[in-house]
Formats: structure tokens, C-alpha cells, sequence
């Protein structure tokens, strides 16, 4: 960690060496390890280091943007002249009016936690070696991933903004398998003194017994493809809710056209339980107080009660409609994806999971999704399939293991059929990016099914 | 840069590593996008740092660090070992590198106009160009056009003697253009999906591949796709474009044929596969027509280096022969490894090691996997063709973690009736199971058809990396496959 007086001496020396109208220097500083394992053994270990400086440089309405991790005076210079010398080649950007003018911002200084940044090679590797241990025991083979973040971010311009943050992330992953069974099981914090190696293992290698027989003979089994209520966990509701988040609720896809909000805000567009909505100030998930701008995050609601509310905003998309102002949502420039919602948010329900179990009659229960894609993004039409311990419900009890399967269903229609939430919130970090999604298990009636494979 | 090798891997064994290797990389990239007119990004972009992957008792270690400088070195090789001895806590067996691999040499990437010796304001006209004739279309909501350069500069160096240095240069363009309507979004991409296409190349591949040329065509397409009925549901015959198959080709070959993947090193994020050693060189991957080759010396191709990055040459391997599986792509660990149940595998690693820069170990990738050319042309194979659908250009994808179910949409399809292109259909998707699939292919377009298409962002590994793969296809056909997925 290099800390937020260094952060800020480099940030002053770069703004010191500028020529433009404006300027602006976004910082980006990490540590980051990673212990890997698969077939009960670590295969994977690594280590990593990096700062990466980007400054954006303005004259008049033309932008120039360049990036580097060289931290020399000599680099520093050059990094700015490339910037200039990029925005001059530049053609006048309609959109744009200002760099931000600063605003407070908050501190959240409980995002950083010193055990979490100290945590060692060692205690990675214990962490690993007793899921690797207990799947072992069980006659079966762990892969997974013990992560460690600690990232810096600081945001400075020539009008004054000067934000910094800095957060850890501890991660773990399991996945076990037996011959024709998987489990998966993960835990996400701030802190790594609050994660459980051990008992994340567990859950997973308890979903690769329950996939198979005690005898170990038993396949999973087919079930024809069609529509069945479904039990989804956390993970499964996080990416099709990353997913949304990612299609529609940022306000360029609005103002293109191409969001599913269009033309329906102030609609019901999902069920009277559904509340979505994106805050970085909220520890429960991964705070981030500030954007890629310096703005200050808002809390936005996205959908509330199923009614469709708003959409997130960066200066540029806000610059575009009279009375808009930024919402704090913006990517780091230059952007062509818009502003987008990293922290969110999805209102919990009352019932466990253990009660959402029993009241089914008949079902699946899916533990997480693989490789989703949009098929068609105004329609929010998600394709993908279930993976690492899908079972048939039956009764009110998980009876048999059942053969993956792949679904192709409409997000917001499948959310409008949710019977049931559950009461417990998850963080669930996403693989890539290191930012996190808080949500509960669903219970979704109706669920549809388009096809199946062979394991 | 090799005193600085040298010091690395000195202090490494020091400490206790038996296998030492140091990668230093520099990596230049130049994005440029215009969108609706308006340049809505010009940026270069760099980074440099190293990497030391080391062996110490018997498990892998590996550190990194931006900050070039001797004392850093020294912290980085020492870190590496202490998280090798880390992870042989939970070490099944040591790691065995097979024999050793020692080069010494050099490659850098053909070239004929340096990219970044191009000036930015024939870069931002052309974008322009492409933008103003794609938007000339009534119709036409949003128009992105956008050229990327990547040069990366790395130098890699081992215990048992290897010194390479490489250059790799990347060039990239594309075109989409979206069309909006009640409740209804179409895309239409060109050369490539999602809107970049790229090699490895200079300049000239911006010339070769006509953006403005094509701009109002695409246009046009997308504007006609909202009108255009939904691709019916049912199984039938489907004929696919270069690029759609490319993609065919990287996720439901290129992908199950990684070793690592086979052995369980993935399982945890990206899958295994369903390609286990016991199915090489017996396995009815596909039909007879179906040759696939793993090539890293295919000109242009976004998988072309003169040696991977753990040092190991650059050469071809055949994947499927005439329908059977007979290969892997494979890194010296994993061909040790299948070594043990299958002694007569190759003995040498095929040189399918690749890091995505200097904070990445390598793992396994494809390279450029490629289907090999059959002798139909495309006009000959549509007409051959009594009722199918002709599919044109990826829009969306999926497969599951053993790489056997998938399902495939794409931006615009053909009805083909009676040998001749009819109407065009919308949201065309299809599914199947792989080797049922290639199982079903029974003709593809020759040699002058087929181009190796890029695919500049394939996902793998924790942490995540992004490997640059190239697929050359031509026009394919396959029998009974179900369409029309999405209600």
C-alpha cells in the first residue's frame, strides 16, 4: 500500500506538470494474491504488485487519456505530454461540459482491514490445504481459490477533487468433485478473520455426497426440459442480477435506446416483491464511496416494488439531459460503456432457505449458473446453465441428483414470478473486477428450462 | 534486462527454487472509438513490470511487480519461493517440468506499416468515414467504429538457459451498428462480432479489411432486422458464416482441448472438459470432413509468437484427423502428466503456454485452432442446400463446464430454400450437444473462403486472464440441428 499522502504527491506533481484547461489523474494502486488449488493439490500461487497512473487532459471540449505504471519522474512527464498531445488530435466532444467540481465525500475507513492486506502465503495455504484435506477424507477432489485484495483508488482534478479509498477483499472457492457429482461452496468479506475455510469446503463437499449415492453407484438423472419452479441460491440470483445491471441500468443504454427501462419508467416491470437498487456507501457489500470521477455514489433505486424507478448516471450522460446531475457511476474515462452499477443491491424477503425448500411440492434446486449470456438484452432474455449440485425437489426435500441442465428465460419475467426470498442477504463477489452483488436465494415458479446435458 | 534475469534466478536457487524463469513485458495499446459521431475515445495506454515463476519444493510459486529495479527484483524472487514453500503444504506430487527446454533466440511479428507510426488523424478520418456512411441509414440509432494497437516487448529467461526476446504486434478495427425498435434491439458487426476484429499485423490490416467499404451495408442489415420475422424453431440444416464458426470452433474445441482444463486445473472457474485421455486417438469428435489444427505459425493469426511464455517454440499439432480426436493443446507440466497413462504421447510441450502480461503466470490457451478448408464454395453449398438456414456472426454464446451443451445466437440468418437464399430471419439461435454436432458436418467451403478470425477476449483463470486466440474457418454445413431456442 503506498498510502494517501504518496497517493496525493503524485497526483499534485502530475496536475503541476499540466498545460491543459483541465485535468484529471485517477491513481490506481493494489496487492494482490491468490492461492489456487485443484485435484486436492495448490497448483496455482501467485503474488502481484502494481500502481497505474491515468490521466485524462481537457482543452476546451477535446479529450486526450493516457495510462501508465511507471512511477519516475521522467514517465510522469511523459505520461502528461502523451495525454496533451492525444487531446489535441482530438474533435470537440459535444457531451462534454466540465471535469466534476468537487464535492464531499465520504470515508469509510471500516472497507480496510489490516488483517485481510497481512494475510500470509501460510495462512492461504492452510486455509487451502484443509479443503483440500476434507474432500480427501470424503474420497473426493477440491479445486478452488483463496483470494487477497487490497486495492487504493484516489481521484484528483485541477478543480480540486481529491477522493481516496482503500478497501480489502478476502475470497474463497470451492468446487468438489466425485466421479459424476460436484459441490460448490464460497464466502466473500472485508475481513479475513471472519471467512471459514473449512466450513466453506464443507458446503461444497456436502452437494458432491448428496449428488451421489452412499454407495457411489447412483448417476445424476435426467429431467425433460420445460418449465419448473426453482430454488435459486445466492450466487445464481447474483449473476442474473449483474447481468441486468450491466444490460440496462446505466443511462446510456436509456439513451440509446436499447435498455429495458425504456419507456417504462414509473411501470411495473417486475414482481411487487422485487427492490433493486446500487449503493457504494453500503458496508454490507463492497464499499466503493466515490466513482471514477471523484463524484460522490448516490444510492439509486433501480426498481422498487417491481415499479421501474431510475437508472445511474455519469457526468456525460447527465450533461445530456436537462436537470440531470451525476449519480456517481462512472467508469474510469474514456468510457464508451457508460456509467454502470457496481454495488448491488436486491431487498431481502422473509422466508430461510430451509422454509423456501419445504413449501415446494415440486422443483429444482440450483446452487449456481455457468456461462450466462444475453440472448436478446431488451427482452433480457438470459441463456446459461446450472452447475456443481442441481437437485430435484420433491415434497418439500432435495430427493436426487439431477443432471445439469440449460435455461433461456427472461430476467425480469422470471424476478415478476418470485414466490419467495429468502431473509439472509449474501455478498457474492464477481469473478472478474472485484466488485460484489448483495442478494437472497429465490424461488421462482415457472422457471424455463431449454435444455439438458450429459453430466 | 538479462542482468536483471540473471539476478532473479541467481537469488531464486539461493532460496531454494530447482526451476526459475523471469518474464519482463511492455505492453503499448492505442484504442480509438468513435461513436455517433463524435470521437468518444482516443487513449495510449502502458504498462511494463515482471514476473518470477519459480519451482521449490516440488510446488509452483509466483510474484510480480510493476517496479523494474534490482532491489525489487531481489523482494519479488524471494517472495516467489516463499509462496512456493507456501503451497507445498498441500502438495500431492512434485512438479515435474519433463525434459528441458533451452532457447535462445528472438521473433518479432511481420510486419509491412507500423500501426503506431500511423498518424492518429488518418486513424480518427477513417473512423469518421465508417461512422458517417453507417449512419447514413435512416434508422441506424447508434454506429461504433474503433481501430486498437497493442506492441508488446517481453524477454524471457530460465534456469536451464533460455533466453528469448519477442515482439508482438497487434492491429484491430470493427464496425457495429444498432437498430432500435418497440421492445426490439438489432446489432449487425463488421469484420468480426461485438466489433473488433484483429491480428497479428501492422497496419495493413486496417487496409485489408475495408471499413468504409462495408459500413452502409451493415447499416442497411441492421435496419432491416427489425422488421425481419423471428428465425422459426424446429431442426433443420444450418449453414455458418467464418466468423459464427470461429466461435463454434473456440468454445467447443479450442477450449476442451487444453490439458490443463483436462486435468482439473480450471475446474474451479472455467470447467474441465469432456476430452479426457482416454478418448486420444479413439474418439469420433466429428465427421470425416472434420480436420482441426492447433497452429502457432499461422500468418496474421491473433495465436502467432516464436515461442510461448515459458519458452518453448513455436509449431502445429493436429487436434482432429478426419473426425478423430488426436491431440491436445499442452505445456511441459501437463505433458509430463499424460505421459504417465499414455507413454507414447509427445514427449515435448506443443507451446500452448500463454501469460496475459507480466502479472500473469502462463497457463494453457489456444493459439490459432483452426478448422481446416473443405472444397465446396459457398455459392455451390447453398445451392446443394434443399431447406436450411444460413447464420452470419456471433451475437451471443454459451457452454457448459465440461464444453458439451451449447447454444449460439447470431445477428442475422437466411432462410435457404430450394438452393437459394430467401428471407431473412431474426434472433436466430441454435443448440446441440459437440460431438453430435460436428458429428453432423458434412461440407465446408475451400481454402478461399477461409480467413483466421481473431478473438481478442477469451476468459480463463483466477486471477482472470484475457488471451488474444485465432480460429480460421470458412462456411461450414451441419445436418439436424435444433433452432429457434428463444420463444
Amino acid at each position: 500500500m503506498l498510502e494517501k499522502d504518496k497517493l496525493s504527491r503524485i497526483a499534485q506533481q502530475v496536475l503541476g506538470l499540466s498545460h491543459a484547461d483541465q485535468m484529471e489523474v485517477l491513481i490506481a494502486s493494489s496487492d494482490e494474491h491468490l492461492t489456487r488449488f485443484a485435484a486436492n493439490t495448490i497448483h496455482q500461487n501467485v503474488s502481484e504488485r502494481d500502481v497505474t497512473v491515468r490521466v485524462r487532459a481537457v482543452f476546451g471540449k477535446k479529450m486526450g487519456v493516457a495510462s501508465s505504471n511507471d512511477l519516475s519522474d521522467v514517465a510522469l512527464r511523459k505520461l502528461v505530454e502523451t495525454a496533451e498531445m492525444v487531446a489535441r488530435f482530438q474533435k470537440d466532444n459535444p457531451d462534454f461540459r466540465s471535469l466534476p467540481e468537487p464535492l464531499p465525500v465520504q470515508e469509510i475507513s471500516t472497507a480496510f482491514v489490516q488483517a485481510t492486506a497481512s494475510c500470509t502465503p501460510e495462512e492461504r495455504a492452510r486455509g487451502a490445504a484443509a479443503i483440500c484435506a476434507l474432500s480427501w477424507e470424503n474420497g473426493l477432489q477440491a479445486a478452488g481459490a483463496f483470494s487477497i485484495t487490497a486495492r487504493e483508488l484516489l481521484v484528483a482534478n485541477s478543480l480540486g477533487v481529491l477522493a481516496y479509498h482503500c478497501n480489502t477483499i478476502a475470497n474463497i472457492v470451492a468446487v468438489v468433485m466425485g466421479e459424476d457429482s460436484s459441490g460448490y461452496g464460497s464466502a466473500a468479506s472485508i475481513d479475513v478473520q471472519t471467512l471459514d475455510p473449512e466450513a466453506v469446503g464443507w458446503v461444497a463437499v456436502d452437494k458432491a455426497l448428496r449428488s451421489r449415492s452412499p454407495n457411489g453407484r447412483a448417476h445424476p438423472s435426467s429431467i425433460k426440459p420445460g418449465t419448473y419452479t426453482v430454488i435459486l441460491e445466492e450466487d445464481a440470483v447474483a449473476d442474473m442480477l449483474t447481468t441486468l445491471g450491466f444490460l440496462g441500468f446505466g443511462a446510456l443504454a436509456m439513451q440509446e435506446g436499447r435498455s429495458f427501462m425504456n419507456g417504462h419508467l414509473g411501470d411495473r416491470i417486475s414482481g411487487g416483491n422485487i427492490t433493486i437498487w446500487d449503493d457504494g456507501h453500503d458496508e454490507r457489500g463492497i464499499p466503493m464511496p466515490f466513482d471514477f470521477e471523484g463524484v460522490p455514489k448516490q444510492r439509486v433505486t433501480l426498481i422498487e416494488n417491481g415499479i421501474a424507478r431510475g437508472v445511474v448516471y455519469d457526468s456525460f450522460t447527465a450533461g445530456r439531459e436537462e436537470g440531470k446531475v451525476s449519480t456517481g457511476h462512472s467508469l474510469p474515462a474514456p468510457n464508451t460503456s457508460g456509467p454502470l452499477p457496481l454495488s448491488l443491491f436486491m431487498a431481502p424477503g422473509q422466508a430461510t432457505k430451509e422454509q423456501m425448500l419445504a413449501s415446494t411440492e415440486r422443483g429444482i434446486w440450483v446452487t449456481r449458473f455457468h456461462y450466462t449470456n444475453p440472448v436478446h438484452p431488451v427482452k433480457t432474455v438470459l441463456t446459461g446453465m446450472t452447475r456443481d449440485g442441481t437437485f430435484l425437489i420433491e415434497n418439500g426435500q432435495l430427493t436426487r441428483p439431477l443432471k445439469n441442465m440449460r435455461f433461456t428465460e427472461s430476467i425480469l419475467e422470471a424476478f415478476s414470478r418470485a414466490e419467495m426470498l429468502s431473509s439472509e442477504p449474501r455478498l457474492i463477489v464477481n469473478d472478474w473486477g472485484g466488485t460484489g452483488t448483495c442478494v437472497p436465494a429465490a424461488k421462482i415458479n415457472g422457471f424455463r428450462f431449454t435444455g439438458t446435458t450429459e453430466f | 534486462m538479462r542482468d536483471l534475469c540473471n539476478r532473479a534466478l541467481d537469488l531464486a536457487r539461493v532460496k531454494g527454487a530447482t526451476y526459475a524463469d523471469m518474464r519482463i513485458v511492455g505492453r503499448s495499446v492505442q484504442e480509438i472509438t468513435v461513436k455517433n459521431g463524435v470521437v468518444q475515445e482516443l487513449a495510449l495506454n502502458s504498462t511494463q513490470g515482471f514476473g518470477v515463476r519459480v519451482v521449490a519444493d516440488g510446488a509452483w510459486g509466483f510474484a510480480s511487480s510493476h517496479l523494474l529495479a534490482p532491489a525489487e527484483v531481489d523482494r519479488i524472487a524471494a517472495l516467489a519461493v516463499q509462496i512456493a514453500k507456501a503451497g507445498a503444504l498441500a502438495r500431492v506430487a512434485d512438479v515435474d517440468l519433463g525434459p528441458a527446454e533451452v532457447h535462445v533466440g528472438s521473433y518479432r511479428t511481420p510486419v509491412e506499416i507500423d500501426p503506431f507510426a500511423v498518424p492518429l488523424n488518418d486513424k480518427v478520418s477513417l473512423l469518421l468515414e465508417a461512422d458517417q456512411e453507417a449512419r447514413a441509414v435512416k434508422g441506424v440509432a447508434v454506429a461504433e467504429s474503433s481501430l486498437t494497437f497493442i506492441r508488446e516487448n517481453k524477454t524471457f529467461a530460465s534456469t536451464e538457459g533460455s533466453y528469448i526476446e519477442q515482439e508482438i504486434t497487434e492491429s484491430g478495427l470493427g464496425l457495429v451498428a444498432i437498430a432500435v425498435g418497440e421492445g426490439e434491439m438489432q446489432q449487425r458487426s463488421y469484420p468480426n462480432s461485438f466489433g473488433r476484429h484483429q491480428g497479428t499485423a501492422g497496419y495493413e490490416f486496417v487496409h485489408k479489411w475495408d471499413l468504409v467499404g462495408h459500413a452502409r451495408r451493415i447499416g442497411e442489415e441492421v435496419v432491416a432486422l427489425l422488421s425481419a420475422p423471428q428465425c422459426p424453431a424446429g431442426v433443420t440444416t444450418i449453414i455458418l458464416d467464418g466468423p459464427q464458426l470461429a466461435l463454434q470452433i473456440h468454445e467447443s474445441c479450442g477450449h476442451p482441448i487444453e490439458l490443463d482444463r483436462v486435468f482439473g486445473a480450471e475446474a474451479a472457474f472455467a470447467g474441465t472438459s469432456f476430452l479426457t485421455p482416454d478418448k486420444l486417438g479413439t474418439f469420433r469428435y466429428g465427421s470425416d470432413v472434420v480436420t482441426i489444427t492447433a497452429d502457432t505459425l499461422t500468418p496474421g493469426g491473433l495465436g502467432t509468437f516464436g515461442y510461448d511464455d515459458e519458452g518453448v517454440p513455436a509449431q502445429k499439432t493436429d487436434i482432429v484427423k478426419n473426425g478423430t480426436f488426436v491431440g491436445y493443446l499442452t505445456s511441459r507440466e501437463t505433458t509430463s502428466q499424460l505421459r504417465h497413462t499414455h507413454p507414447h504421447a509427445p514427449a515435448r510441450s506443443n507451446g500452448s503456454m500463454r501469460a496475459d502480461g507480466w502479472n500473469r503466470i502462463p497457463i494453457v490457451r489456444m493459439t490459432n485452432v483452426s478448422l481446416e478448408p473443405g472444397t465446396w464454395t459457398l455459392e455451390n453449398l447453398i445451392a446443394d442446400t434443399d431447406d436450411g438456414i444460413y447464420m452470419i456472426m456471433n451475437k451471443s454464446w454459451s457452454i457448459d463446464d465440461k464444453r458439451l451443451n451449447f447454444q449460439f445466437g447470431t445477428e442475422l440468418a437466411y432462410k435457404v430454400k430450394g438452393g437459394k437464399l430467401g428471407q431473412m430471419l431474426k434472433n436466430a439461435t441454435y443448440t446441440g450437444i459437440t460431438p453430435q454436432f460436428w458429428g453432423s458436418c458434412d461440407a465446408i467451403c475451400r481454402a478461399d473462403h477461409w480467413h483466421v478470425w481473431g478473438t481478442p477476449n477469451c476468459g480463463k483463470g483466477q486471477p482472470g486472464q484475457t488471451a488474444h486466440t485465432g480460429h480460421g474457418a470458412a462456411p461450414a454445413r451441419f445436418r439436424n440441428v435444433q433452432v429457434g431456442v428463444m420463444k
